[in-house]
């Protein structure tokens, strides 16, 4: 009798989780503002970047007009106007009078140089008058004239000719290689870190906005009161993974369809700009590029945007991309646990203010950690840490791994070590979760407490 | 087996709190079966660890001779108290989704669900969502999915609550049908008019404990206590009443002076009513004569007080 009912019962529990994650997908694909966020944000992104743009010329538009009521035997020719600042030379009036028609006439400000017998004086004595604070675009432009005065009056004391002086600023930038002789691009890491620290981000993201997503649906199932008649037929455990994969494959099918829109947006402003993409792959090419920038000090801008480009061509996009994957999913399942968790302990979504806090926190920590401590060194005892730590390794390592794995990167023990620490703690934090959801779901009326939830967990 | 099912001893607690304490039960095949007691008694708990929603702590569950195991989910019904449907979601999929949960097949859920919406004249539902229909709606479409995987055994908790005296009527024959056709049925209450009319069977959950189960009608002679309900018509109604008083013990009385009428209860001794008729035989025009059998309801309330008073 035991064993006649078993192949039904299989049958019937692989059945119904593809039931449930399809039911979850639909409900979130469907929804509208889903729809609309998917197409929208696109748009709203390139339309911000547009506006600030935008936004930007206008304010840098903007023309001033200064006043120079100049005293002085010097800068008698050094005030011209500029596309954004224009001088009027006022002559022969008080310095009151200077500023009462400044203001009167609405100019930016007023530039008083005084008559003094040396240029350090007049420099020391000189004044800038506005209404309010000036801009420190303009207090810079002003102090650059009278730097390049001093400056040149320094040099002629010193009988140095401009043009000497010019042969003189030189920069000097040191070449660096692996003892491979893998040649080093200057700031290279820290592109790198930004490339990690992006895939990061777009963890922390992903946890926050579909985490979130999984919590709202939960409180959802248990104030529309349709959560008992569900778990009367599956267990409150497939209940939760159900909802937990389909709405991250709501997620997936959010991300590949901004991917794709993105891609053509790129290749749309490539064509308008008339970049040449393949020209980003060609390896001899740039080969000769780096050679010949060895001749002239300093290599022109495409060359060294190319080496660059080279270098980013370099890292392990394919290594990376797998290991995004791993993290993202155990990092995900692990927080969307936890998500779904408070979801059930909850009556509405004012109450989860207290826990999600907490959970936050370390992802934040995690981002933070991450651009301070692990662009300045990737393989330091704090960026090891924060790698190996599972609830912040998923954003940490990934920053780490744009570097590369063994030798010269990350080393292959911690990477063993952090996934490994990442799967104990789904296992173990999914395993708290699915308690304390099986309690809650059933759980009216009471805001739980902590020690409430610490409860749950023993029933 | 007789019994559909059978707890045994089950055990539940939440902490120190024990919400079950003991309780053994069993439900006979084919019967409609109350599961009586006061909010708060365990009744709910009861309920949700024959569905598999919580286990007990101790004691076991046999369904229809067997252990209880998960594949006992899809022969059981079961529509809970806190019931509700996805308010975004349209009723067709949504009903369709419930029964594949229960082990139905898509294309034969259909097809029982084509028969329901006929029977219950709700066709037109299908590609509505839920939020647009009413309370009552809803509750119909609930139960539609409660019994559409046709189970063994059903168990309603509260299932007129939120129906107009209209629809709990179709509700209530259709539960009576489903017992016709062989289905065993448990329906949980505080609501005693309805126990009266649909259980055979009851049991009385209080505290945490069941206190009293059995067959409805042996619990009522069980409880009924020889009070007789007397009507006269008599002329001399006070002198009878006086002559009464002495010789048997009223419970309470009424005298309507426009038409001779005297109403009375007795509590008699035993059983036996023959001295009470003898006795009022030559007396007056007795028009009404019945036994008080309790309700189900005094028998609840009783109980449940003399349980509270020994404590």
């Amino acid at each position: 009798m035991k064993y006649l009912f078993k192949p039904f019962k299989v049958k019937m529990q692989m059945n119904k989780l593809p039931l449930i994650i399809k039911r979850e997908y639909l409900a979130k694909v469907r929804n509208k503002s889903f729809v609309i966020m998917t197409f929208l944000s696109p748009i709203l992104m390139v339309g911000m970047v547009v506006l600030i743009a935008y936004l930007t010329k206008i304010n840098d538009n903007e023309k001033r007009i200064i006043g120079v009521f100049n005293e002085s035997n010097y800068f008698s020719n050094d005030f011209n106007t500029t596309e954004s600042t224009s001088y009027v030379q006022f002559k022969n009036i008080t310095l009151q009078a200077a500023k009462d028609s400044t203001a009167k006439v609405g100019y930016y400000g007023l530039l008083h140089i005084p008559d003094e017998t040396e240029l350090e004086k007049v420099a020391k004595h000189s004044y800038f008058y506005t209404k309010e604070a000036p801009s420190t675009m303009v207090v810079d432009k002003l102090e650059d004239i009278f730097q390049d005065r001093l400056r040149e009056r320094r040099l002629q004391e010193l009988g140095v000719s401009t043009k000497e002086y010019a042969s003189m600023d030189t920069k000097y930038e040191i070449n660096t290689e692996t003892f491979e002789g893998q040649q080093n691009l200057k700031g290279i890491n820290e592109i790198k870190a930004i490339i990690g620290g992006g895939f990061g981000y777009l963890i922390m993201m992903f946890i926050i906005i579909y985490g979130g997503f999984v919590m709202r649906s939960v409180i959802e199932e248990k104030t529309s009161r349709i959560i008992e008649v569900i778990i009367s037929s599956v267990k409150p455990f497939q209940l939760m993974m159900g909802k937990i994969i389909g709405t991250s494959l709501a997620g997936v099918t959010q991300f590949a369809i901004w991917i794709v829109s993105a891609t053509l947006l790129l290749f749309v402003a490539f064509s308008f700009f008339d970049i040449d993409p393949a020209a980003l792959n060609g390896g001899a090419e740039i080969t000769s590029g780096i050679t010949g920038s060895m001749e002239s000090p300093v290599p022109s801008p495409n060359e060294t945007m190319q080496a660059y480009a080279q270098e980013l061509y370099k890292i392990p996009w394919f290594m990376l991309i797998c290991f995004f994957l791993i993290y993202f999913i155990l990092g995900y399942l692990i927080y969307s646990s936890i998500y779904a968790a408070i979801g059930a302990a909850v009556d509405n979504e004012t109450d989860t203010q207290q826990f999600i806090f907490p959970i936050i926190l370390p992802l934040m920590l995690a981002i933070y950690v991450g651009f301070f401590s692990v662009f300045s060194n990737p393989h330091g005892p704090i960026a090891v840490g924060f790698s190996l730590f599972p609830l912040t390794s998923p954003i940490v390592m990934l920053m780490r791994l744009p570097g590369g794995i063994g030798e010269g990167g990350v080393p292959i023990w911690e990477v063993v070590t952090s996934i490994l620490l990442l799967v104990i703690t789904f296992i173990g934090i999914v395993w708290l979760a699915a308690k304390i959801y099986r309690v809650g779901i059933l759980m009216y009326g009471k805001k739980p407490s902590y020690k409430e939830l610490y409860k749950w967990i023993k029933y | 087996m007789n019994n559909i099912l059978v707890t045994k001893e089950v055990t539940k607690q939440f902490g120190e709190h024990t919400v079950l304490n003991k309780v053994s039960l069993e439900i006979p095949k084919n019967s409609i079966y109350g599961l009586l007691g006061p909010n708060g008694a365990g009744k709910t708990t009861l309920i949700r660890i024959i569905n598999q929603i919580t286990y007990p702590d101790m004691g076991e569950v046999y369904f229809d001779g067997e252990l209880l195991k998960p594949h006992h989910i899809a022969m059981i019904g079961y529509l809970p108290e806190e019931r509700g449907l996805y308010k975004s979601m349209k009723v067709g999929e949504q009903v369709l989704y419930l029964a594949q949960l229960k082990g139905l097949s898509k294309s034969e859920a259909k097809k029982r669900l084509q028969y329901w919406f006929q029977k219950f004249e709700i066709g037109d539902w299908w590609n509505k969502k839920v939020q647009e229909l009413s309370k009552g709606m809803a509750q119909k479409i609930q139960f539609i999915v409660t019994i559409l995987h046709e189970p063994k055994l059903l168990i309603f908790d509260e299932p007129f609550s939120g129906f107009d005296p209209i629809n709990a009527n179709i509700i209530k024959d259709e539960i009576l049908n489903l017992k016709e056709n062989g289905t065993s049925i448990i329906f949980s209450t505080h609501r005693m008019e309805s126990v009266e009319e649909l259980c055979e069977y009851i049991a009385l959950i209080h505290q945490s404990e069941k206190i009293l189960d059995g067959k409805l009608s042996d619990i009522k002679k069980a409880y009924k206590n020889n009070m007789f309900k007397v009507g006269l018509e008599v002329e001399n109604a006070e002198g009878l009443l006086r002559e009464l008083k002495d010789k048997f013990n009223l419970t309470s009385s009424h005298i309507n002076p426009l038409d001779n009428q005297l109403d009375f209860t007795v509590q008699l001794p035993t059983n036996d009513s023959g001295a009470m008729l003898a006795f009022l035989a030559n007396r007056a025009n007795v028009n009404e004569f019945v036994e008080r059998i309790p309700s189900a309801n005094e028998i609840f309330i009783q109980t449940v007080q003399s349980k509270d008073a020994n404590e």
